[in-house]
């Protein structure tokens, strides 16, 4: 996928989350760190083009949440969770680039319980592999890129890359 | 001795005018005009103003000296803040230090302030010393901060040593952001144990318990050492022991006269040896105690060489009560001020050879320098502090020549050259013409 | 992830382990703002808080960190009169141990019974004070306090006043300011700062009032009233005349100050009420930063697989 690719299929995404959900003020969108945060950040601009309502926007560092800290020989980076309002009965969209095994959006979900009880919270992502480990799907997918073991999926984004693209990398092991 | 108060303007003529610092002795006059010197060398007379002819009289800074007990307040009997003035004037001393074992003793800022105030109606400067530990008890160190401020000039137990090592050590560094000295009165307590003289012949003919002289010098040791590691000011008061005086040379040298370390000697341990106390005079009995003549040599070539710095007269006043008694339960001191220039001169001018220059830098700009008062008294426009003695008038010290309330004297009866004729301070001059 | 296995002290402690943990800990901060503050970091992990001399508040700062991380907390808390010297200690130690448990924290009067700790365990040992020797969590916390009020703390004008010879508080503190790249004056009694200190990369001065004008921070040290049984501080009103942070000398300066103190406070001897209670001053700020510096450190020293750390 090219830059362009990208862009007709998060546009596609913005008018999908509108259309299902009549009630859009009482949307919330949280990106997760790293790429889902500037995935949402387009989102929203998306929305704002097509509604013009500028929906609450916040990212979440699942680090600490993780199941897999104490099995990992190195700390990833921190960026840092970032929530400025109550998710009380708020509708959650959970913004990320890949979705894979899903632990990821299990941990995000555990850290969402911290900031209150949204009513409902739904999944937007760029692409999904399958391969999941956990009963988790997205309500919202860019593109489905089935992969097989030994392959890999990864995005590229201006604002975290440098450059825009969507590659399946084969690892050499 | 009549203390009057200055005229408004007063001339001194022909006198042989001293300075200390310029090292000079040249005829002039003096004017003092409300006080302080107005003019100052030769110039002529005015003809309006009382005059006083000092044809004979050598004019100089008042004397000053850093050790004096003046017994308030609780032993006003003995001596008050009052009659020590007089005592100081008739001597010659124009500034005074006064050591703060009076009872209650000098160790929290109020009791210096005590001083303080009351020394504004006495005739010379009066600097109070204030107690290094609470009560003298050598244990805990006292508000030595606070009463810097209210106008201690420097902090000492003495009459009592500070005996533990820790504590001096802790006293000394804490003075350093003070920038005063610390004076210990050095003797070991456990040496000296009940020692009433110097422990040598003379106390075993007279069957004396003997106070020995390492009881000083191992004390004096540890202290210049103690000094040395903490960057501190020591003043060494009353040195005795010639094992003393090479510790201070010592240390002097090695610390390149650094000036942190100072020390006086009295005029007793100049003039008398333990051959003197043969009669069991108790005038004679002083702490740290008179030493063999080996010693007083060692005092006279210390104080000749630059090691000890000036002379204080440890000025101690006692009832007769409390010296009318057998020699062992005597009180240790005796009174000083008055005798104390005729003594020093002879022994050091007239018998050793000193310079009368000489001689008056150990009684006023050595004494001065080491608690940082003004040295140079004979500048136009200063306050007048000054001297009129005749340096070859000779008399006999008696008790007339007393002014203290006491007269615990051993030099009554002494032929000496040099006498006190006039002292001027604060406004008052005192005449002993 | 930190270079060394246990934290027993800042002497020595590399920068950049030092700024990991600081900016962990903002991260930590974060959770302590949410409505629910735990996360599931440290679950299954045990940690045993074992404290030799009383301290309420060091340890509850402890408990909290351990809980918000939800790892298992259990207490030890000993009179130094029911254990004999050495001895008991080692016993204790073991015994705790052979119940698996992953940490301790460890605050105990004697120099250097922190690192003894680690002789006989394999766990890993946080000294939450060994005497007059450091009180490293302490002093991270006041970094973080620093870093939080100035961006940075290389070239930051600190000083420390009060009882440096006996303080743990100012040894972690000067070696971590140091490293840190801060500049560091003591000042205080001259009979309290050994003249050695200024070999630890500081200075010294004894004039309150010039340190008052040339610091950005002032960190002061509680006066203990022991000191002042035994004599080393003539009374209360000396100390404060000539080193209290009083009203008027903060006053003085037209620069605004930063005020810290670790704790508990003797108001109206080495501080003044109105200063401790001012806008200036930052210590409740340190109490938040305390825990959340003590989750970052537990973090990562337990939040990951040993490999091969020291």
């Amino acid at each position: 996928m090219n830059s362009k690719d990208i862009s007709q299929k998060l546009i596609r995404i913005s008018h999908e989350i509108i259309e299902n959900h009549t009630d859009i003020g009482n949307v919330v969108i949280l990106g997760i760190h790293n790429r889902g945060v500037p995935i949402a950040d387009r989102i929203n601009e998306l929305i704002f083009n097509i509604t013009n309502i500028n929906l609450p926007i916040g990212s979440l560092d699942i680090t600490f949440h993780r199941d897999d800290f104490r099995e990992r020989l190195s700390m990833p980076e921190i960026r840092g969770t970032d929530i400025q309002f109550s998710l009380d009965d708020k509708v959650v969209i959970l913004v990320d680039d890949v979705l894979y095994s899903g632990r990821t959006i299990r941990a995000a979900l555990d850290e969402i319980n911290s900031f209150g009880r949204p009513s409902i919270v739904r999944l937007a992502v760029l692409i999904d592999r399958g391969h999941r480990e956990l009963p988790i799907r997205a309500d919202f997918v860019g593109k489905n890129i089935p992969t097989h073991s030994g392959e890999h999926v990864e995005v590229h984004l201006e604002e975290t890359d440098g450059d825009e693209g969507v590659f399946l990398v084969k690892e050499n092991n | 001795m009549k203390i009057k108060k200055l005229p408004k303007k007063l001339l001194f003529q022909n006198a042989e005018i001293l300075d200390p610092i310029k090292k000079t002795n040249k005829k002039g006059n003096i004017l003092l005009v409300n006080g302080k010197i107005a003019e100052l060398g030769i110039f002529e007379s005015p003809s309006d103003v009382k005059s006083i002819d000092c044809n004979g009289l050598t004019l100089t800074h008042g004397f000053c000296d850093l050790h004096v007990h003046f017994r308030e307040p609780g032993n006003e009997d003995k001596e008050t803040l009052e009659s020590g003035s007089r005592a100081a004037l008739a001597g010659g001393f124009t500034r005074v230090c006064t050591m703060p074992n009076t009872n209650p003793p000098i160790d929290s800022p109020e009791s210096v302030s005590y001083i303080i105030e009351k020394s504004k109606d006495c005739p010379i400067y009066i600097h109070p010393i204030g107690a290094v530990t609470k009560g003298q008890k050598g244990i805990e160190i006292s508000e030595m901060g606070l009463m810097n401020e209210m106008g201690a000039v420097a902090f000492s137990d003495d009459g009592l040593p500070i005996q533990n090592g820790l504590v001096m050590r802790k006293a000394l560094e804490y003075s350093t952001m003070l920038g005063v000295p610390i004076i210990n009165h050095a003797e070991d307590d456990s040496l000296r144990c009940d020692g009433v003289m110097n422990e040598g012949i003379i106390s075993t003919r007279l069957g004396l318990p003997g106070n020995p002289n390492i009881a000083e010098s191992t004390m004096v040791y540890r202290d210049l050492k103690l000094a040395e590691m903490t960057g501190a000011r020591l003043h060494v008061p009353h040195v005795s022991t010639a094992t003393s005086v090479d510790h201070i040379k010592h240390i002097k040298h090695m610390n390149n006269n650094n000036n942190n370390i100072t020390a006086e000697v009295t005029p007793h341990h100049l003039f008398f040896n333990d051959e003197s106390l043969v009669n069991y005079d108790t005038n004679l009995k002083v702490a740290p105690p008179i030493r063999n003549d080996i010693s007083r040599k060692a005092m006279v070539k210390g104080i000749l060489e630059g090691v000890i710095d000036c002379i204080a007269t440890d000025h101690a006043p006692h009832t007769l009560h409390d010296k009318e008694t057998t020699f062992d339960l005597a009180s240790f001191g005796m009174i000083g001020l008055e005798s104390c220039f005729g003594i020093v001169k002879r022994v050091l001018v007239d018998n050793e050879g000193l310079s009368l220059i000489n001689l008056v830098k150990l009684l006023t700009t050595a004494p001065r320098k080491i608690m940082g008062f003004n040295c140079d008294l004979l500048k136009v426009g200063t306050e007048a502090e000054l001297v009129l003695f005749n340096p070859n008038e000779k008399w006999i010290f008696d008790n007339k020549n007393v002014f203290s309330k006491s007269i615990n004297s051993p030099f009554y009866g002494q032929k000496l050259v040099g006498k006190i004729k006039y002292t001027i301070s604060k406004g008052y001059i005192s005449d002993l013409s | 992830m930190l270079s060394h296995k246990h934290l027993l002290g800042l002497e020595n402690f590399p920068r950049e382990d030092i700024q990991n943990i600081i900016d962990t800990a903002f991260n930590f901060r974060e959770v302590l703002d949410r409505p629910i503050k735990k996360v599931p970091s440290l679950q299954g992990v045990t940690v045993v808080n074992l404290f030799f001399e009383n301290s309420t508040r060091t340890r509850i700062s402890f408990e909290l960190a351990q809980k918000r991380l939800s790892a298992d907390t259990v207490n030890f808390s000993a009179s130094t009169s029911s254990l004999k010297k050495g001895e008991g200690f080692k016993d204790t130690a073991q015994n705790i141990e052979a119940m698996k448990i992953d940490a301790v924290v460890m605050r105990h009067p004697a120099p250097g019974a922190s690192k003894h700790l680690t002789e006989f365990i394999d766990a890993k040992v946080i000294n939450a004070g060994d005497g007059a020797h450091e009180h490293p969590t302490q002093a991270i916390l006041d970094m973080m306090s620093l870093q939080e009020k100035f961006g940075e703390i290389k070239n930051l004008n600190v000083a420390i006043v009060g009882d440096i010879d006996h303080s743990r508080v100012a040894r972690s503190n000067i070696y971590g300011l140091v490293t840190m790249g801060a500049n560091v004056t003591l000042c205080g009694p001259p009979n309290l700062i050994p003249d050695t200190i200024t070999d630890l990369g500081v200075t010294v001065n004894y004039n309150i009032d010039e340190v008052v004008e040339w610091a950005d921070a002032i960190n002061v040290l509680r006066i203990q009233r022991e000191r002042m049984g035994i004599g080393l501080i003539p009374s209360e009103r000396e100390y404060r005349k000539l080193f209290g942070i009083t009203e008027e000398r903060i006053g003085r300066k037209e620069k605004e100050i930063v005020i810290m103190h670790p704790g508990p406070i003797n108001r109206g001897v080495e501080i003044d009420s109105g200063v401790a209670d001012s806008d200036q001053a930052i210590i409740l700020d340190q109490v938040l930063n305390g825990v959340a510096s003590r989750m970052s450190i537990l973090y990562l020293l337990l939040g990951a697989k040993d490999g091969d750390m020291k």
